[in-house]
């Protein structure tokens, strides 16, 4: 069993009600650097610990999104800047964008699921060359509720195609209503040579992950992270399977060829 | 565009279409119809937004839906009794292929092949594909009991 | 075989006396299989009359009798409720200590109210010496050495007691009626391809000629341990009787397994039906998973004292019966308890090869033994191909 090293709160950003991002810089040695889509265990001083997608490397400093849930994610999330926090990882598979190179890219989320994938959208905005096209697709609960909102206009200006819908508009909205899905007859790639990345809830995933195969992805080529529990992070509680996999050794990432057989099987 | 609603068709039936198509602007804003309307037109977006919607006496017009381009707009006027079930607003300048529904059911009536072929289109590629989107919207996924996902903020217990 | 060989030898009794002795001389504390509250468990020994002479068990289905034995062997008689797991993997076991750092007094320094540092747990690990392990349980041990410790990150705690543990394993000559170890290729004998390498390897023979076990090194501290005993050359009247023994023990086996590729019937069989059929039975105590000498499932939890700035992670031994074992925050994944039973299963003879590269079951027969309700994972796995042969005929 790994344990947590210390990292102190630089900045605590309040995204949406329930949700902050926090920057976390070590505060003793650091830890191996994170790839995008690997997971921390990230620890709260006497509550417990849970998984949490790594959402920005920069350098030593680790970036995560937490939405108040249970007790941990609440103690998480109101750390406060100067606070520390135990993390264990990395942990995972990552995203594997090295695989995508040369190809159009879609980066699609439900929910608080961008947290994960922002790092893929960094990353591919700070190498423009290695890729075709990048499209961000993102569907949310309401527009209160869309993460990193002042960053999406910047990537735009760096070249992403972002589309942004809600399942439930409000006064203010004036953009897209509609599930995340329906965004990706606007979006700019071309299906046979293309590498998307989905995250968000399973019913989601499977929808999207469905569609991008109707529309002439290869299976290979849909990469989803899912989600099972996970208590110890590196293979050895067992609470994280599904069927042959251990999501926190195996995956949360792995591709639509593989998940798509195992999310068929009701509660495997 | 290709795999909008005219993807949908074989080349021949998609011409067939389009020989009843003009090709319309209309401004950001721009009421393109109303609930309880005879369904009279349709459209395939080419370029731009048009918001579906509904209205409610004391919140306004309530935007159930966004369709963009490539996308069918209207399907009432294909079934009884041909009147819109909700409205449509342009979201920013739309550029539309616009049809007129008589000739067009008459088109139907007259080539069954034809007729079949843009049934079907209109079934799986709008009303399906929309039925299944609203489907999940239905199920609510970012409520906020559910976190969506373990790998970012979630809790094992 | 020459007077000089140091790797094989026949001791007595008095040599497994000796035996004890010798390895609690060399600092260890001796583990092995002792009569106690009606049943043969495994616990701390310091002579040898604290082994079950005389003793055998008679086993079934969710049945466990002790039965006295005329021949006064020692292990003539099949595993008990525990395994060597309650000592490597042990049911409750603290894995850090974190303490908040006192502050300089400066309650307007955040950063140092709020820091803390952790004291990983580095008391040093036990060193044992278990006597009597069945190849069974041996090749149980090599799997969890694969579960625990073959991946990327080892656990350091169980990897140290596993380093400095010394095995005698004992051949197997009595199997149970719950017995399976020849269709998981386990056992009888010490050389049934048991992966994990042992220090001494005995073989308990009875007869006319005596009560003595033929001994085999494994280890240059097996070779050195068995010098220091009590012992004669080995005779081949000794080894042939001992070999003859192995060989009908592996004869008589209680249970089969079916004659198929479990890993792909599991695979094969996720939509069975028979998991309904066990449901109904199967009362998701979790028994079958502790007593199991591979499963390794855990759960973590936090305590911490008054002050609060003292507090612990513990981690304990869970089950995949568990309701809480696939809790998400909509709820729990696996809720009905036939997903549990053919997750526990499917696991064991299927899955288990995806993840750790082998099988995760070894025939050892407890889960049969101390289910409540009797449940028999032959009986279902000998069901799931049944009925498998029988959906490929209907459809053919």
């Amino acid at each position: 069993m790994t344990t947590p090293a210390p990292y102190r709160v630089v900045t605590r950003t309040v995204e949406a009600p329930d949700v902050a991002t926090l920057v976390l810089e070590p505060a003793g040695d650091p830890l191996p650097p994170f790839s995008p889509g690997q997971f921390a265990m990230l620890y709260a001083f006497g509550v417990g610990d849970i998984p949490v997608s790594v959402c920005a490397v920069d350098g030593h400093r680790l970036t995560h999104t937490i939405r108040a849930v249970g007790a941990v994610s609440s103690a998480l999330h109101g750390s406060r800047t100067g606070g520390t926090v135990g993390v264990r990882g990395p942990f995972g598979t990552g995203w594997g964008l090295d695989h995508a190179a040369g190809r159009d890219l879609l980066v699609i989320a439900g929910g608080i699921g961008l947290a994960p994938l922002r790092p893929v959208v960094l990353a591919a905005l700070a190498a423009p060359e290695r890729h075709g096209r990048l499209n961000v697709l993102v569907g949310a609960r309401v527009p209160g509720d869309l993460l990193y909102a002042s960053e999406t206009d910047a990537w735009r200006e760096r070249g992403a195609r972002v589309l942004v819908t809600v399942d439930r508009p409000d006064a203010r909205w004036n953009g897209d209503v509609g599930v995340v899905t329906t965004l990706l007859g606007r979006a700019a790639f071309t299906p046979s040579d293309t590498t998307a990345f989905v995250c968000g809830p399973e019913v989601m995933i499977r929808a999207t992950a469905r569609d991008l195969v109707d529309r002439g992805l290869d299976a290979d080529r849909v990469r989803v992270s899912l989600e099972r529990t996970m208590h110890c992070g590196v293979g050895h509680c067992g609470h994280c399977q599904l069927g042959p996999l251990l999501l926190c050794r195996d995956g949360p990432v792995v591709t639509w060829a593989e998940a798509r057989s195992l999310l068929r099987v009701r509660e495997l | 565009m290709s795999d909008g609603f005219l993807g949908a068709f074989s080349d021949a039936h998609r011409e067939r279409l389009l020989s009843f198509a003009r090709t319309v602007s209309f401004p950001a804003g721009t009421r393109v119809f109303d609930e309880d309307d005879p369904a009279q037109r349709f459209w395939v977006l080419r370029h731009g937004h048009v918001d579906l919607d509904c209205h409610d006496p004391a919140r306004g017009a309530l935007v159930v839906e966004t369709l963009g381009e490539g996308e069918l707009l209207g399907w009432s006027w294909l079934f009884e009794p041909y009147r819109w079930h909700l409205g449509a607003t342009a979201q920013d300048a739309v550029t539309a292929y616009e049809f007129d529904a008589d000739p067009v059911r008459a088109a139907i009536e007259q080539d069954a092949r034809f007729g079949l072929a843009l049934t079907r289109s209109v079934a799986s590629v709008a009303i399906g594909r929309r039925l299944r989107a609203c489907r999940i919207r239905l199920l609510d996924l970012y409520r906020p009991t559910d976190t969506g996902r373990a790998s970012a903020g979630g809790e094992p217990r | 075989m020459t007077d000089r060989d140091t790797t094989t030898a026949v001791i007595g009794k008095d040599g497994v006396d000796a035996l004890i002795s010798v390895l609690a001389g060399r600092g260890r504390t001796v583990v092995g299989p002792t009569v106690r509250d009606g049943a043969i468990v495994l616990a701390e020994l310091t002579r040898g009359d604290e082994l079950p002479y005389g003793w055998g068990v008679e086993l079934e289905a969710g049945h466990y009798r002790l039965r006295a034995r005329e021949d006064g062997a020692a292990f003539a008689n099949s595993a008990g409720p525990n395994s060597w797991k309650t000592f490597l993997h042990p049911q409750r076991e603290r894995q850090w200590t974190a303490e908040r750092r006192t502050g300089s007094g400066d309650d307007t320094d955040t950063d140092s109210r709020e820091a803390w540092v952790v004291v990983p747990d580095e008391t040093p690990s036990r060193s044992y010496a278990f006597l009597g392990v069945r190849p069974c349980d041996l090749r149980a041990i090599a799997i969890q050495d694969r579960v625990l410790t073959g991946g990327p990150y080892a656990d350091r705690a169980y990897r140290g007691r596993r380093e400095r543990a010394f095995l005698v394993v004992v051949e197997c000559t009595e199997p149970g009626a719950t017995c399976f170890c020849v269709s998981m290729g386990a056992g009888p004998g010490v050389d049934g391809g048991s992966d994990a390498s042992y220090d001494l390897a005995l073989t308990e023979v009875v007869d006319a000629a005596g009560h003595r076990f033929h001994v085999r090194a494994g280890s240059a501290e097996g070779a050195a341990v068995l010098a220091e005993l009590p012992h004669r050359p080995a005779d081949d009247t000794t080894a042939a009787a001992a070999r003859e023994r192995v060989a009908a023990a592996a004869g008589r086996m209680g249970r089969t397994m079916p004659e198929v590729d479990l890993r792909a019937l599991m695979r094969d069989s996720l939509g069975a039906e028979r998991w309904n059929d066990v449901a109904a039975r199967c009362l998701t105590c979790g028994n079958c998973t502790m007593v199991c000498p591979t499963c390794f499932c855990t759960s973590a939890e936090d305590v911490t004292d008054l002050t609060g700035d003292h507090t612990e992670r513990w981690r304990r031994w869970e089950s995949c019966f568990d309701l809480e074992f696939t809790h998400l925050p909509g709820g729990t994944v696996r809720s009905s308890s036939s997903s549990r039973y053919r997750q526990w299963c499917t696991h064991k003879l299927g899955t288990w090869h995806d993840q750790f590269g082998s099988s995760g079951c070894v025939g050892c027969g407890r889960c049969v033994v101390w289910c409540p309700v009797g449940i028999d994972i032959t009986e279902e796995a000998h069901a799931l191909a049944d009925e498998r042969a029988a959906g490929e005929g209907g459809t053919s």
